[in-house]
Order: structure tokens, then C-alpha cells, then sequence
């Protein structure tokens, strides 16, 4: 487990660095679509969220409670994706 | 797979579908600072991008080793032409590559435009506030050209902190804007050396000097922050402590980019 320091924040980034990698999973932008931690219940754009890349693949964690709320994982067959810790997510469609 | 999932109709309307790597070509540079470069890139096919979105960049070895990275875009699209502003990282395995080695004529894979949440719309009215760290500039300048090309009224302040003079991006066209008096406001908060005569000595940006430099929470304005991840936090929470909205303080942090 990647267990966060508090005192030393410069080692995540935030959720904008997601929109490369879930992109290649989505045909719309997902770092704006805003999600529901299951740990805490605060609701939040994805963007926001706290990013660990030296973990395996990608972690995002809430930022409120920093709970996992979801990991990307580049595998050699594929892409992983896990939503364990996002209770929704609401994805606003472009117009038209 | 999941592609197959969204209804093809719905991702042609998005414009967007599955990211795709593409060949840019380098098409010119400019120095802004002695360790940090602007690339002119031509790319076939670009899609257009809405300032404060952002591009993976992939190197590929002749071994077949391949690392990419995240650059912001540093301002509107010209027609296929694009720009990112790259800060060399002293250690890093991309940086150094982009910003000493790569010439005019040479290819790189790009892949974007990506990121919908950071990003400000040209047809936005109200005021805006812009706090930069170091090289947190470059979206945030993205913004202020894309304001100047649609002829944007909205009304912005930008404040940029950053180590030293002589670490300013875009310093000509920032003063130029700044003495044009068209609605962008520009200060700045010098950490470590400060210029000749300049009136206070270098430190950290802290409340007060963000009180003096922003927009009012009364003005609601949309406020945009981009730096280090301990810059970001650190802003993030002044401004919401002042009254704005924390909806409406959108963040975008480096964290350890490795360069």
C-alpha cells in the first residue's frame, strides 16, 4: 500500500494528470466528471483528486478522508480499472 | 472494450473518441528562460483545445524503451500549430531532451488534447484570478491568450510567483499586456532575488500579498491555481479562507513530475 505523508506534498499530483491515461479507456473527458467517495461520502470533480504515480499504475485517493477512491493499472493485456472506492460518478455529456 | 460500450453517436459529438498518438513536428523554439524552452509544434489533424487543457508527450528509444510526460498547452492553436512551454528538470529523463536536443524538423508523439476540468472558456465573462507558481504559468498564460484572441472583456488578474527575474516566462508580452491596460492585471511575488529597486524583499507568497494582488470574493471571481503540488495547497486554502467558494478555486499540481 501507498500510505501517504502528510508533511511531505509533493509527492502526489492531482487528478488532471488522469485525463492522458483515462482517455484512452473513454471517449469523454472524465477529469471533470465528478465523483462520490464511498469512504467518506464528499463529492468531488476527479480532477481534484489526490494522484500517487509511484505507485503500480496510477492512484487517486479523496482528498478529504484519502481513501483510494479509484487506481489505473497498465497491464500487459490491458488496461485495469478500479472503481472500489467511488460510490458514483456523474459525467456531464458535451451538448448536442 | 469500453469504448464499444459509449454509443458511437455520442462520441462523435464529443469531437473526441479514443485518445490517439499522433507525429508532431517541431516547427521553431523560443528561449523564455535560461533552462526553459517553447516548442512550436506542428500537428497533423489537431482537433483545437481549450486553453488550460494539457498533451502527453512519448519519446521512444532505438531500443524501444518509451517514457512520456504531461505539458500544458501555452496557448491557442494556430491552425494545426500548437505550443507547450517545457521547464527543464536538472535529473530528468524527457525535459533535458525537449528543451536542449530537439530540433526544428524532428518528430515526437503527442497525444491530446486531454483535461476538461482546469480550463477556461473563451466565451467566459466574469472576472478571473490566475495564481502562478514558477512554471504553473504556462495554462494560466494559456488562458490570458486565449482571452486577447477572442477579444475577451472578462476581466483578469494574474498573479505569478516566481524565484527570480530571470525565471519569468513570457516576460515581454506579460509587461506589454500588464502596460496595455486591456483587463490584464499582472503582479508578482519574487521568492528568492527580487529585481533592481523593486520595493520589498524576496519571500514566499503568502496571504497578505495574495489579498493585495486577487479579486475580492465578493467579485466571485473564477479563480485558477497552478504550481508545485505544497504551492497549490497552500493558495488553494488562502483564497478559500478569504470567502471564495471552493467550487470555484479550480487546481492544477506538478507534483513530482520527474521531469
Amino acid at each position: 500500500m501507498d500510505h501517504p505523508h502528510p508533511d511531505d506534498d509533493d509527492r502526489y499530483s492531482d487528478g488532471n494528470a488522469l485525463a492522458g491515461p483515462l482517455g484512452e479507456i473513454f471517449a469523454v473527458d472524465i477529469t471533470a466528471a465528478i465523483g462520490r467517495c464511498v469512504s467518506c461520502g464528499q463529492t468531488g470533480p476527479v480532477a481534484e483528486l489526490r494522484v500517487y504515480a509511484r505507485a503500480p499504475g496510477l492512484v487517486a485517493r479523496c482528498p478529504s478522508c484519502l481513501q483510494v477512491v479509484l487506481r489505473v493499472v497498465q497491464a500487459p493485456d490491458g488496461m485495469w480499472l478500479d472503481l472500489t472506492g467511488a460510490a458514483s460518478l456523474r459525467i456531464v455529456l458535451p451538448a448536442g | 472494450m469500453a469504448r464499444a460500450a459509449v454509443p458511437g453517436r455520442l462520441a462523435e459529438q464529443a469531437g473526441a473518441g479514443r485518445l490517439i498518438w499522433r507525429v508532431a513536428t517541431l516547427a521553431a523554439t523560443r528561449q523564455e528562460t535560461p533552462t526553459a524552452r517553447t516548442l512550436l509544434l506542428d500537428v497533423p489533424g489537431w482537433p483545437g483545445h481549450l486553453a488550460g487543457q494539457h498533451v502527453d508527450v512519448r519519446l521512444t528509444a532505438d531500443d524501444g524503451y518509451s517514457t512520456q510526460r504531461s505539458y500544458s498547452l501555452a496557448g491557442p492553436a494556430a491552425g494545426e500549430r500548437i505550443e507547450l512551454t517545457v521547464q527543464q528538470v536538472a535529473d530528468g529523463e524527457v525535459s533535458p531532451y525537449l528543451t536542449q536536443d530537439l530540433a526544428p524538423g524532428d518528430p515526437v508523439e503527442i497525444r491530446g488534447p486531454v483535461g476538461g476540468w482546469f480550463t477556461w472558456p473563451p466565451t467566459g465573462t466574469g472576472p478571473v484570478q490566475l495564481v502562478a507558481g514558477g512554471s504553473g504559468i504556462v495554462p494560466l498564460m494559456a488562458m490570458v491568450r486565449a482571452r486577447q484572441l477572442a477579444v475577451s472583456t472578462a476581466p483578469f488578474r494574474l498573479l505569478y510567483s516566481v524565484r527570480s527575474p530571470d525565471q519569468v516566462y513570457y516576460a515581454s508580452e506579460l509587461t506589454s499586456l500588464a502596460d496595455r491596460h486591456v483587463g490584464v492585471e499582472v503582479s508578482y511575488a519574487y521568492t528568492r532575488a527580487v529585481p533592481a529597486r523593486w520595493p520589498a524583499r524576496p519571500r514566499r507568497l503568502d496571504a497578505a500579498a495574495i489579498a493585495a494582488a486577487s479579486w475580492p470574493a465578493e467579485l466571485a471571481p473564477a479563480c485558477y491555481v497552478c504550481g508545485p503540488t505544497a504551492f497549490v495547497e497552500t493558495v488553494a486554502d488562502i483564497l478559500v479562507s478569504f470567502g471564495h467558494d471552493p467550487s470555484r478555486v479550480k487546481t492544477e499540481r506538478f507534483g513530482p513530475t520527474g521531469g
